[in-house]
């Protein structure tokens, strides 16, 4: 019994890092995106399973909204505006998608071992999600740095985001303050952000971030 | 009970402000109701000080945020009178609509509930919700104008501020996993008074590599080099209220937060010191900082820098640690922010003036607004940390004391104040004389808030009154 409690934990967990590979390699803003609400989804589960096994219910919320907003709702809205955009086909990478995935897997490498190292006295379970939620952060900070398009910057961010609620998910008895809060400050980042494309869109006809470095110009 | 009702007017009011001002459109008497506000506010602060309520589950009051808290407030308050006259003249000059001043001001006094809230929660989660929420109402503001310049730096100020405050809230849950198991499962083991209690029976391998994200998210937020990218674009973009507030006080937030997990790390023995990684930070920012003075054209970029440079000695005194280093420290923090607000205020004024943000483009300013340029030398002198400015003092602490345990350390960091000094001064004489460049009229706005600064400045420099020396140096105990 125990033995299968962790590993479904583990499974869901290591299917959070995998997703976040897949969303690396992708070439396409819709495919992206597509990919993303499975991360999302992923991570629900995740989050579902935690808050059955540690008999948390507060957890399922968490859950809840993961998949509701961030697995459904965002996607869906995003998908709209990339299409409105006219901008599905493109993502520019900064280097290619070879040495991104080659550095993403060393994040991973780079996570295990820092987590196992400071963590001897934890249960297993808070560990070894402990390990994947870093991984999953530092694949999203990755995948933020890697890419020049507004769109996907943001879902990098809502990945590194996912991340931090699989960690904060996985350590036993955090008071339901932080889901919340988390949830709550994903909503107005969202807010934010939907703005700025707004905006950027307004005054570019483009979602290119390069396009802003242009206008910095001489100023120093 | 009249010391808890005090210590939730100081986090209501200016969310009370807020949602008003969201909903008044005249904006005549909002940016009145504005500084009504902020001035209700800091007076409710400094009441505080008198009655103070018993730490709580969420909030708390200790030597330690009691300077902050009124450090805030009042400069919260300045501003908003410098703020009043400034976007009277942004609108004159068609920058900004009424509607988004109706804006600007509920956002305003948005960011001080966020700072009131993190500087007074007793909850790690608390805090770090706040801290975001903070950022968040800043990255609103510095994108106002809706230039190509000023959506550049809002967004790269959001998506940095962005993985700083995630990184802070991984640093956040792994002080919780740390805590846990010694105080138990739930709010306990992210309060504060609790944590701080029983740090000595955390698992010390855990706080170090929390302790580390920590550093790298609130240390984002502080813009300690390397991680400074956001800063000088987000302070030369908004509005410049919004510089000043972002240069004086919500650098100290973050700063603030890393002192309470630096007390936390000092009360575990087995955890490392974090005094060397802060003392590697500070001198990093500001030796980078103070060399990058030298090549800046743009008035504003060149204080965003000067704050990158002084929130580096900040980290740097806290860093080395002991009584006379933390004083220094402290102290520094204080008339930093005053002086630093001070000049964003006048940047403004000769902004306004000069309509040019452009160093070569603002010359022969004591020719042409006499008054100005005496005020903005002041300034620069302080900053500078010429005497008897506070700034002196505190620098001169801060280098005597350094020199007693690392002679190398110290020549260091005189290296990074001579530099920034002789930037500072070459910039100032730039435009101060030389022929006054035309498009000058004379500001209409007022000097007051400026000279209250600088007369706390200059009176911090010659005369401590004993009490805030004996405040000061409990909280420099405090720190360790």
């Amino acid at each position: 019994m125990r033995g299968i409690v962790f590993d479904i934990a583990h499974l869901l967990a290591g299917s959070l890092v995998l997703v976040s590979l897949i969303q690396l390699y992708q070439d396409r803003l819709t495919s992206l995106l597509r990919v993303f609400a499975i991360h999302a989804i992923v991570l629900a589960l995740s989050v579902g399973w935690q808050a059955y096994i540690q008999g948390a219910p507060h957890l399922f919320a968490t859950a809840l909204l993961a998949l509701g907003f961030k697995g459904i709702a965002i996607p869906l809205v995003l998908h709209r505006i990339v299409l409105r955009l006219g901008i599905h086909r493109e993502i520019e990478t900064v280097g290619g998608i070879g040495i991104t995935m080659l550095a993403a897997v060393a994040l991973i490498a780079l996570s295990m071992v820092v987590i196992f190292k400071v963590t001897p006295g934890a249960s297993t379970l808070a560990r070894e999600d402990l390990a994947f939620a870093l991984a999953v952060i530092l694949i999203g900070l990755l995948m933020m740095v890697t890419r020049r398009n507004a769109v996907s910057q943001v879902v990098g961010f809502m990945s590194l985001e996912n991340g931090l609620i699989l960690a904060a998910a996985g350590a036993k008895g955090m008071p339901l303050v932080v889901e919340i809060s988390v949830a709550f400050s994903i909503l107005i980042a969202f807010i934010v952000i939907g703005i700025f494309l707004f905006r950027i869109r307004e005054r570019f006809d483009s979602v290119d971030v390069s396009t802003l470095d242009r206008f910095r110009g001489g100023r120093q | 009970m009249r010391a808890s009702l005090l210590l939730y007017a100081t986090m209501l009011m200016p969310l009370a402000a807020a949602a008003l001002l969201a909903a008044l459109p005249a904006y005549r008497l909002s940016s009145l109701l504005n500084v009504f506000a902020a001035l209700m506010t800091f007076a409710a602060s400094c009441a505080l000080l008198f009655e103070r309520p018993a730490a709580g589950v969420y909030f708390l009051v200790d030597d330690l945020n009691a300077v902050f808290i009124v450090l805030t407030t009042f400069i919260g308050f300045t501003t908003s009178i410098f703020s009043a006259s400034y976007i009277a003249h942004e609108l004159e000059t068609g920058k900004l609509t009424p509607l988004y001043l109706r804006f600007y001001h509920a956002m305003y006094q948005l960011l001080m509930f966020a700072m009131n809230l993190a500087l007074l929660a007793n909850n790690i989660g608390l805090m770090w919700v706040a801290v975001e929420l903070a950022t968040l109402t800043t990255v609103m503001m510095v994108g106002i104008y809706r230039t190509h310049e000023s959506l550049e730096a809002a967004w790269k100020y959001f998506i940095l501020g962005s993985v700083g405050i995630g990184l802070a809230l991984f640093g956040t849950i792994l002080v919780y996993l740390a805590a846990q198991p010694a105080v138990g499962e739930g709010l306990p083991a992210m309060t504060w008074t609790v944590l701080i209690a029983n740090a000595a029976k955390f698992d010390a391998p855990l706080l170090n590599i929390a302790f580390v994200f920590l550093l790298l998210g609130y240390g984002t937020k502080a813009g300690l080099a390397p991680l400074h990218a956001w800063l000088p674009d987000a302070h030369s973009e908004g509005p410049t209220p919004i510089s000043a507030v972002l240069s004086g006080l919500l650098l100290n937030v973050a700063i603030y937060a890393l002192l309470r997990f630096k007390l936390l790390m000092a009360g575990n023995g087995e955890a490392f010191t974090p005094g060397p990684l802060m003392i590697t930070l500070g001198l990093l920012s500001l030796l980078f900082a103070a060399f990058m003075l030298y090549p800046r054209r743009d008035i504003k970029r060149l204080f965003a820098y000067s704050s990158i440079e002084h929130i580096g000695i900040i980290a740097f005194a806290f860093g080395i640690g002991g009584a006379v280093a933390n004083f220094a420290g402290l102290l520094h923090m204080t008339m930093h922010s005053l002086t630093k607000s001070a000049i964003f205020f006048t940047v403004g004024h000769i902004v306004q003036a000069k309509g040019t943000q452009r160093i070569s483009g603002i010359s022969g300013l004591a020719s042409s607004h006499p008054m100005l340029a005496f005020a903005f030398a002041l300034c620069v002198f302080a900053i500078a940390g010429l005497p008897p400015f506070g700034i002196f003092t505190s620098e001169f602490m801060l280098v005597t004391s350094t020199f007693a345990k690392n002679p190398w350390l110290a020549g260091l960091l005189g290296l990074g104040l001579i530099a920034g000094f002789g930037a500072l001064l070459l910039k100032l004489q730039a435009m101060l004389f030389g022929e006054a460049s035309k498009g000058s009229k004379e500001p209409t706005a007022t000097l007051i808030p400026i000279f209250i600064h600088l007369a706390i400045v200059l009176m911090a420099g010659l005369y401590l009154p004993p009490p805030v020396v004996a405040w000061f140096q409990s909280v420099a105990r405090m720190l360790g």
